[in-house]
């Protein structure tokens, strides 16, 4: 698929870790608290997307602080075979969204989905 | 008189007229507990609304004045916009890239939101959910539809997108793959619909005119009959 978001930037992304086109799985970690990355998506493995730049971390903001310092969100896509094994649609479907950085790991795995 | 009053205050006056249709909610996804009973959450804001009325402190005519100026302060202009992409390529193309500046480029600001506009063609269909709540473009889109808030929407369309559409009424082959996009964080997302056939030479305000709310979801997709 045709990547048309890999050059928009919202704002700076200082010191980004990750770039477009890397392989990277979400940590499977259940907190407690605000987070927002959805409870299905943690433990997947994707790519990124785009990088929306620096944003003020959610999990901060929701109990009354600042939000400092910013986190770098991306975009990341996700095979929906991969996320949802019992996915009956066809192989090429995919499901994107964004995931902060400090959410995000190397995916080491060759030829993962 | 009470504080409600001066959140129920006119911002400021807009010129724009409300003649679009896109108010419907017809066609929700099948099996949205039509007449089911109410959520926790209904219960308890009708039941604070009904106490704050037996008290004297709303009227149920300021509530319905409140939620009509929510309508009126972003109105739905997404047609508008992507009339616009459907008629001039080169806007296209900067909207593509950062969706709130081309819209600023028409004279509608977006505030805060970081809009992603996300191109169907003749290999992909887009469409939007927010599965942690209900994110949504208000300022390009206006207020979300209920179906769209709704939990069987917001649960079933992340893992079966393509039976959700079909109950839209949009039937996509296997050979176009469907992207799904969770707005679950700091972006809002629109759809730029395919021009369909049979609207070659039309006006921009004529083909904002299919470009209905559901279409820029990408629920259903726009037609020139």
């Amino acid at each position: 698929m045709r990547n048309e978001g890999a050059r928009s930037t919202y704002t700076p992304a200082p010191g980004h870790r990750f770039n477009v086109g890397d392989r990277v799985k979400v940590k499977r970690l259940f907190p407690p608290g605000h987070r927002r990355t959805p409870a299905y998506i943690r433990g997947k493995r994707g790519e990124i997307e785009r990088i929306c730049g620096a944003f003020p971390n959610p999990e901060e903001l929701a109990y009354g602080f600042d939000g400092e310092p910013r986190k770098i969100l991306y975009r990341v896509r996700f095979a929906q075979r991969h996320v949802w094994p019992e996915y009956r649609g066809p192989e090429r479907d995919v499901i994107e969204m964004e995931i902060f950085e400090h959410w995000l790991e190397p995916d080491g795995q060759p030829g993962a989905p | 008189m009470s504080s409600f009053d001066h959140y129920a205050k006119r911002p400021h006056e807009h010129g724009h007229s409300h003649g679009h249709d896109h108010g419907h909610d017809a066609h929700a996804p099948a099996g949205e507990e039509p007449g089911g009973p109410p959520s926790e959450y209904e219960i308890m804001s009708r039941a604070m609304q009904e106490l704050m009325e037996a008290r004297g402190l709303v009227t149920a005519e300021q509530i319905q004045r409140r939620i009509e100026l929510f309508d009126e302060e972003f109105p739905y202009r997404g047609g508008r916009v992507v009339a616009r992409a459907w008629t001039d390529p080169a806007f296209k193309h900067r909207l593509l890239a950062d969706g709130r500046a081309a819209c600023l480029e028409m004279g509608i600001e977006l505030e805060a939101e970081r809009l992603i506009a996300v191109e169907n063609t003749p290999e992909v269909h887009n469409v939007i959910v927010c599965t942690l709540c209900s994110c949504y473009p208000r300022a390009l889109l206006g207020m979300p539809p209920t179906w769209y808030k709704s939990r069987n929407y917001r649960s079933r369309v992340v893992f079966e997108p393509r039976a959700v559409l079909r109950e839209f009424g949009t039937t996509l082959p296997d050979s176009v793959i469907v992207r799904v996009h969770d707005s679950n964080a700091d972006m809002r997302y629109v759809v730029v619909p395919m021009r369909p056939k049979g609207t070659e030479g039309w006006s921009e305000e004529r083909l904002a005119g299919i470009l209905t709310r559901d279409t820029l979801v990408g629920v259903t997709v726009p037609k020139a009959g």
